[in-house]
């Protein structure tokens, strides 16, 4: 499929891909001559080979990303998205809106739905397929009123006893004044600390980007898993390039990526996910069906576990994972020593 | 209640170097543009004799401000980072842990503690904006989740002053964590029916705001201090606008109905003690 979305890393493919181009091209004159000459099977068997050379190669190209092309596999404008989710893995989907309190901000997809024939409430940002779309949803960026409709569907589903299930895909909370200004931080607290509470079983799967603290605002969860081709930080790389080395190019991007441990892989070996789902080979936006199968799979194999656990079990649990990130080291030393060390 | 306290006297607690300050005998009040005699301004809490500017102020100094006499007594005081990620920019994390603390004599951006603030016993911590901008790396959010639960266990009332930049880059997914993780710890303090005051001074924004700051039973804020989530200059550059006078100020805060008071510096702990009177006595 021709995208204006450039992978520079995926140019070998493209050679292939136009090799392959002319031979379907040959291969469909075939007919016209009537019945399957040498030359002709041939070519056939050039095509196949040729596909296997393709899959080869995506494997390849997409098995030694750097972090930065990581990134940007995650935000590529065709892989699938929360609604998408929701079409491939949702039975009888029911969309509810809004926050009762200011509005409704499409940026964040909420309802009830069924995954398997499970029950489940699904809140997931939404980053927009055409332009408009894009608009109305602020590129996946949600307002305060996107966070507090989560939270308040959250506490319905916690009511009724119904597990949860959240995609993350936002660069980030939206930066703006009316966000600001309806208390965009405090409405992501408020998630946080609610989220650690509520009754009922939650599982997250970073599905693209994960961008700080507009991704953990949905994302404090019994069990996370990250899609192999997402990336999960505290800050983009370009905003840390152009803090850290004081401006984003090329080279800095990379670098940052890097730096700032964002992969799936890197994710897991620091001990903020569970799990990795593996992507088809050339990466979601080449196979919504298969990805959204493997997501299913996975959310319906954490929440069979976690429903037969005993909910104060489950609540401390979920308190333990989260109270236990972290890595420092610390000196055994009698407070009132230090007390005087330090402050004289 | 039987209490340990440290018979220390307030010129103890002064910290040895005042490096939010600039050095001179007199100094510019960036505010009121008047010349003030820096030795007055420091009398008078950090904050200018001519319009009531607030100086911002390290941990050590706010604490010497808010704790009674010799009765601060420091916790969790040992933990230091070990850069779990091994961070390197254009210079290195440990590079940089170590200028920090050679520069401040403090191991990271936190001090906390017991103490007492006008006789009523309370846990207290207090973010340190002269150590990497206040920033909340895996210490920080450690030093604030134990404190959180040492008020807990002890059933004294939480205060918090926030100052900080927001979560620290370096330790970057473990940091943003510990917005989960403080957040949680204050569920639970919230379930105890434990008492949390949170003070923001300027300037307060990011995932420090986007957690605890922002969790506070009453949220006060120093007069005109920075408050938000994103900063001015992300903003401006998403938006591609000017910010309207007095955008993200305590004052504005407290009128978009976010922060429930703005309370000036002399009268903080008067008000802190009037809370912890009416909420936690
Ligand atoms: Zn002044």
């Amino acid at each position: 499929m021709p995208s204006f979305y450039q992978l520079d890393f995926e140019r070998p493919l493209r050679d292939l891909e136009a090799r392959m181009a002319t031979s379907v091209a040959d291969a469909t004159e075939v007919p016209a001559l009537g019945g399957l000459t040498e030359s002709v099977a041939g070519e056939v068997q050039y095509g196949a080979s040729l596909e296997a050379e393709r899959e080869k190669l995506l494997t390849e190209l997409y098995g030694r990303l750097s972090p930065w092309d990581t990134v940007r596999v995650a935000r590529h404008p065709d892989r699938p998205q929360t609604r998408d989710y929701i079409a491939a893995m949702c039975r009888d989907f029911c969309e509810l809106h809004g926050d009762r309190r200011y509005g409704d901000d499409p940026a964040i997809v909420t309802g009830f739905g069924r995954i398997g024939s499970r029950k489940c409430l699904i809140v997931g940002h939404q980053k927009g397929k055409t332009t408009q779309e894009k608009i109305a949803c602020h590129f996946g960026c949600a307002h305060p009123e996107g966070y507090r409709k989560a939270l308040a569907k959250m506490k319905l589903a916690e009511k009724f006893g119904v597990p949860i299930v959240t995609l993350v895909d936002t660069p980030g909370a939206y930066p703006g004044i009316g966000a600001e200004q309806r208390g965009q931080a405090e409405a992501i607290a408020v998630n946080l600390r609610e989220m650690s509470r509520l009754r009922t079983p939650i599982v997250s799967v970073v599905i693209g980007e994960g961008g700080s603290g507009g991704a953990l605002g949905i994302a404090v969860a019994d069990r996370v898993a990250m899609l192999r081709f997402s990336w999960y930080s505290v800050i983009s790389p370009e905003g840390c390039a152009a803090i850290l080395w004081k401006q984003a190019n090329e080279q800095t991007n990379n670098a940052a990526a890097k730096a700032l441990h964002l992969t799936a892989q890197n994710n897991l070996d620091n001990g903020l996910i569970d799990s990795i789902i593996e992507e088809p080979p050339g990466a979601a936006h080449r196979d919504t069906q298969s990805t959204a199968r493997s997501v299913q799979a996975w959310v319906e194999d954490q929440l069979n576990d976690l429903v037969a656990r005993p909910t104060d079990e489950l609540i401390e649990q979920r308190y333990q994972r989260f109270r236990n990130m972290g890595s420092y080291e610390e000196r055994v030393q009698s407070d009132m020593t230090s007390a005087g060390d330090e402050l004289n | 209640m039987t209490k340990t306290m440290s018979n220390r006297t307030w010129a103890e607690l002064k910290p040895s170097r005042r490096i939010t300050i600039p050095e001179g005998l007199w100094l510019r009040c960036p505010q009121c543009a008047q010349m003030i005699y820096r030795r007055q301004m420091e009398a008078n809490l950090h904050v200018c004799p001519e319009c009531e500017h607030h100086f911002r102020i390290s941990a050590a100094e706010r604490i010497a401000q808010l704790a009674d006499p010799g009765t601060f007594e420091r916790l969790f005081a040992g933990l230091r980072s070990n850069d779990p990620l091994n961070f390197r920019d254009l210079k290195s994390y440990e590079d940089r842990l170590v200028s920090e603390q050679e520069r401040t004599g403090q191991d990271d951006a936190v001090l906390a503690g017991r103490s007492f603030v006008k006789g009523r016993p309370a846990m207290l911590c207090c973010l340190d904006l002269t150590f990497m901008m206040g920033s909340m790396g895996c210490v920080v959010g450690e030093t604030i989740t134990r404190t959180i639960e040492q008020a807990e266990s002890e059933k004294l009332p939480l205060i918090i002053v926030s100052c900080s930049g927001g979560a620290r880059m370096q330790e970057s997914g473990l940091s943003l964590m510990q917005m989960a993780k403080t957040s949680a710890a204050l569920a639970r303090f919230d379930d105890a029916g434990g008492l949390f005051i949170s003070v923001l001074t300027d300037p307060t924004t990011g995932g420090v705001t986007a957690s605890f700051a922002m969790l506070g039973d009453v949220i006060i804020a120093e007069p005109k201090a920075l408050v938000g989530f994103a900063g001015p200059r992300v903003i401006r550059q998403t938006i591609r606008q000017d910010l309207p006078e007095g955008f993200q100020r305590s004052e504005f805060l407290q009128s978009s109905g976010i922060v429930d008071r703005v309370v000036r510096r002399h009268d903080l702990r008067s008000e802190i003690a009037r809370l912890i009177d009416y909420a936690g006595g």
